[in-house]
């Protein structure tokens, strides 16, 4: 009796790195990756935003020969990173302020090209807040101008940095500081949200995707691709928070899964405002089986709970589903 | 070369005679006739590679100056009121990281009520932002300045403000030496930054610093500011030396205070910007009937010569700061800072707040103001030319009844029907 | 020190006119300063602005109150502004119509002036002939070399060819040429008067 062929899970479907050839290695699996982000820094244990950035950067410079440029918004990211005189960043890296990542970025383009200095490229990055709220006007300018920057937003769902508060990406009924789950309508409200990548590709620039630190292949992949562009490009990451979120510190990876898998984080690719990549769902789960294992959603299970709200975010996930066409083959 | 030109473009051309690498910049009035002409000139090639940004908020104008400016480039925007404020943000990061930047503050009134017209409560609201304030007496000194600017800027690693009266300035056309490119050249070496974001050397800029060093990256700030008033003498120097007149304008002293007829005044009206003008008409008329009257302008409010305006101001009896802005709940701006530099020293100071949103600092009133200083009729705080029957009604429809309506709307009706 | 105000609308061009005169003075060899009224005035609405013209460096910064001359662009400003507010009593006066001072309803104001200040110009007449629109500005400037030899017409000018494409200046400088020697022979019909 032969052995079924076990692959190596890393956490998310991707095949383990040791079963592949050389060209398919991860950039993170390379003896030769930059470590942009290197170790020390002082994020909670299991921070996606913290995985994302790692994987993000030294992508990045992976595909420009170590010739990058960071700004940081003000954030976790941030202020895990560098506190005097600890940076964990091996990189230049400058944070000016919350709200003007996308700007400052777009400076440092400028300054590049006023210095005929095109091989060294610039990458903005911030989080949610900073990202869909604080800098939404300034990165809706960096667009339209068509600026050549590639933006991350590693989206967390909330202000952590400042004790988890509500951001325009917090999910209905999730509950943070400032969305308690008491009263009638316990936790964020139902609103359509603020869908950045959307709003990215209706800007027309020239590359648009999501991805998850569920699929780090994927995640490096599409930074590789914006990296050969030029012009504006959008990077919309899902970035698990234990801390915000009320998870555990091993199961980012699986809830940035499940959110996928789910149907409520759509995993895509868009170019000149096309999408022309979708992931699709391999395993559909209910929403249950996310949310459940997720105290910003505890008061939606249990005796008390409240399945209309539940079935409510399950109506969101099969819309999405419907629009992003997230089941059927796999090409 | 000596042209009949307005003082925006006179600005303009001498920014583009400082080569900056990254102009960017967001309309306002007063400002907008600076950056379009700096369109136009970088769009012509006369800027050499000069990128211009525009951008959708002076909140990013002045963080894309930010970005440019950490990555080695050569920096310029301006903006005025609204603007400025809409930008205090990254105002204060530009001078807390140190960036070179150089700003045109095209002064103008700050709402509510919204009024497009001059004061200088936009950069005064900036005075402790920690950027370098020049203020130009005349529009050959608002351009000259500039090529100062960039030159303290980049020696000191600080960003510096040069500020000019919107509109009485901007956009007033009349004679100006706009400095030529082979002198700024001269003066004005090639940008070597104190901190580059180079992936060759990478550093980190604009950490989080907690109170282990804090108050010493502050102390710097305040050092490089005091450095300032040391190197400013000797910038202005060497300014005179290449281009044969003085950076900020006639009757200037090292570059920090302006000087008029000071030796024996007994009254001496103090001020900043391009009612300096004015003033030295009227102390040229009470001259010759022989009362002693003197100016003093300050150049440099921040750093704020404090020697320099003690030496100039310590022999007068009376002074009257006239300032075109005020701080609501105390009085004067200026005059408490000359009341720092004077202290120990027992002279009457009074304050005239005038000019304010566009309302014009005639001759006349001036020189009434040194009459009644002579006379010891001047309050110790006062408005110039203050409508006072105009704010009377409004105190009385406010005493009659406690829904009296928008304030500003009652007193334009009021006016309306007068 | 000899000041100008001058009264138009929006879109008359009142801020050049101003500005083109500054020029043609500099020009000239003399020290000139010219600004607008300042405001945010869109297309149609009154507009001043000023010039000043000296033999020495001008430093003063306010409006000018007392003007030696007045140049009014638009005739229907008239009743609706105090256009000689600050007017000096032997101050010129130069106004953009085809009617006489009775028909605009200033005869009282003019009546104890002197003559020879009190000018009409058919500006928008003339610049309707050289420049295709009821442009007064440039005809006006002409008008006001020949009234008050402050400025030479040959720096008015080149002040208008300095500011304008090739096309354009030309209409301006005929239109200014022509206002010029109508203001001659105006102030030549004034002194015959006088003399008679
Ligand atoms: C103008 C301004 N307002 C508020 C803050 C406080 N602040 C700092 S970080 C932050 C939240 C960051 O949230 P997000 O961008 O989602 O990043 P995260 O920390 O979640 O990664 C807030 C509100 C600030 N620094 N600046
Ligand atoms: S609070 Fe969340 S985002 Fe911030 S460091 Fe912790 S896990 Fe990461
Ligand atoms: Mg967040």
């Amino acid at each position: 009796m032969s052995t079924p062929l076990k692959f190596y899970q890393v956490g998310s479907f991707a095949v383990g790195n040791r079963l592949l050839g050389d060209e398919q290695l991860s950039v993170q699996s390379r003896s030769d990756r930059t470590n942009s982000l290197t170790s020390g820094h002082r994020a909670c244990q299991g921070c996606g935003e913290a995985l994302g950035a790692r994987y993000v950067m030294d992508a990045a410079m992976a595909a420009t020969d170590g010739k990058v440029i960071a700004v940081n918004a003000t954030g976790c990211l941030e202020v895990f990173s560098t506190p005097y005189p600890e940076t964990s960043w091996r990189l230049p890296w400058m944070h000016s302020l919350f709200g003007n990542a996308a700007p400052v970025a777009t400076g440092v383009a400028f300054a590049l090209k006023a210095q005929g200095r095109s091989d060294i490229r610039v990458v903005a990055q911030g989080g949610d807040g900073g990202t869909v709220d604080i800098g939404f006007g300034p990165l809706s300018g960096m667009f339209e101008r068509n600026d050549d920057v590639l933006y991350v937003c590693y989206d967390n769902e909330a202000y952590m940095n400042t004790g988890v508060q509500r951001s325009g990406a917090t999910p209905p009924a999730a509950r943070t500081n400032t969305t308690h789950a008491v009263g009638e309508n316990p936790g964020a409200s139902f609103t359509q949200g603020k869908n950045l990548p959307k709003i990215a590709m209706a800007h027309g620039i020239p590359y648009v995707a999501t991805a998850s630190v569920s699929d780090l292949h994927d995640l490096e992949e599409k930074v590789t691709k914006a990296m050969s562009m030029h012009g504006a490009r959008y990077l919309h990451v899902l970035v698990p928070c234990p801390l915000g979120w009320g998870t555990k510190s091993e199961e980012t990876i699986k809830l940035a899964r499940l959110a996928t898998e789910s149907g409520l984080f759509p995993i895509y690719e868009a170019e000149n405002g096309v999408i022309t990549e979708t992931k699709k769902i391999r395993k559909q789960v209910p929403v249950d089986e996310y949310l459940q294992i997720q105290k910003r959603f505890a008061h939606l299970f249990g005796p008390k709970g409240n399945p209309e709200i539940v079935k409510a975010i399950q109506a969101i996930a099969d819309r999405n589903i419907a629009e992003y066409e997230l089941l059927g083959e796999r090409q | 070369m000596l042209q009949q030109i307005e003082g925006s473009k006179a600005v303009a051309e001498t920014i583009a005679a400082c080569m900056p690498d990254v102009v960017c910049a967001y309309p306002i009035s007063p400002q907008t006739h600076i950056v379009e002409a700096l369109d136009e000139l970088t769009r012509l090639g006369k800027i050499g590679n000069c990128q211009f940004v525009n951008v959708e908020s002076e909140f990013s104008a002045m963080s894309v100056a930010i970005g440019a400016s950490a990555t080695g480039a050569r920096t310029y925007t301006a903006t005025a009121s609204q603007g400025l404020l809409f930008m205090v943000e990254p105002v204060y990061n530009a001078s807390g990281l140190g960036l070179p930047i150089v700003m045109t503050v095209a002064n103008r009134a700050i709402g509510s009520p919204i009024n497009i017209w001059n004061d200088q409560s936009d950069s005064m609201s900036q005075r402790d932002s920690g950027w370098i304030q020049l203020y130009a007496q005349d529009n050959q000194s608002a351009a000259d300045l500039h090529i100062l600017a960039f030159r303290l800027a980049e020696e000191l690693s600080l960003p510096v403000m040069v500020c000019m009266d919107g509109f009485i300035l901007t956009h007033a056309m009349e004679e100006i030496d706009v400095a030529e490119k082979e002198l700024v050249t001269k003066y004005l070496p090639k940008f070597t930054p104190r901190q580059v974001l180079d992936p060759v050397d990478p550093v980190s800029i604009g950490a989080m610093v907690g109170p282990e060093a804090f108050t010493e990256v502050k102390y710097l700030g305040h050092f490089k500011q005091l450095k300032a008033l040391e190197i400013i003498p000797e910038l202005s120097s060497e300014f005179e030396e290449v281009f044969g007149r003085p950076a900020a304008g006639p009757d200037n002293y090292k570059g920090l205070v302006t000087k008029y007829h000071l030796e024996d005044a007994e009254v001496v009206l103090v001020a900043l910007g391009s009612v300096l003008g004015t003033i030295k008409d009227a102390v040229d008329n009470h001259r010759k009937n022989g009362v002693k009257v003197g100016a003093m302008g300050i150049t440099s409010f921040r750093p704020f010569p404090l020697d320099e305006v003690r030496k100039s101001l310590k022999h007068a009896q009376k002074i009257v700061v006239v300032e075109r802005a005020f701080a609501p709940g105390i009085g004067g701006i200026v005059s408490s800072n000359i009341r720092t530099a004077l202290s120990g020293i027992d002279i009457k100071i009074n304050t005239v707040v005038a000019g304010l949103g566009g309302r014009p600092i005639t001759l006349k009133s001036i020189s009434e103001l040194v009459d009644r200083a002579l006379y010891g009729t001047l309050p110790d705080f006062s408005f110039m030319d203050l409508d006072v029957e105009l704010v009377e009604r409004e105190l009385e429809r406010n005493l009659l009844t406690r829904r009296s309506g928008p304030m500003a709307e009652n007193l334009l009706k009021d006016l309306g029907t007068r | 020190m000899f000041q100008i105000r001058i009264h138009g609308r929006g879109g008359q061009g009142v801020v050049t006119a101003a500005e083109l005169l500054s020029v043609a003075a500099f020009q000239d060899k003399q020290h000139a300063q010219a600004f607008p009224s300042f405001g945010s005035e869109r297309t149609g609405a009154p507009v001043v602005s000023f010039c000043r013209i000296s033999v020495d460096p001008i430093r003063l910064r306010e409006p000018v109150l007392e003007p030696d001359a007045i140049l009014i662009q638009d005739p229907t400003l008239l009743h609706s502004i105090d256009v000689f507010a600050g007017a000096k009593s032997d101050g010129y006066m130069l106004i953009n119509t085809t009617k006489s001072f009775a028909d605009l309803g200033i005869e009282e104001f003019v009546a104890n002036r002197p003559k020879e200040r009190n000018l009409i110009v058919p500006a928008s007449d003339i610049a309707m002939k050289h420049v295709g629109r009821p442009m007064p500005n440039a005809a006006l400037l002409g008008g006001f070399a020949a009234a008050t030899q402050k400025v030479t017409l040959e720096s008015v000018v080149a002040a208008i060819e300095e500011r304008f494409p090739a096309k354009i200046a030309a209409g301006n400088v005929a239109a200014a040429i022509e206002a010029y020697e109508f203001v001659m022979e105006e102030l030549k019909e004034v002194s015959h008067v006088a003399t008679n």
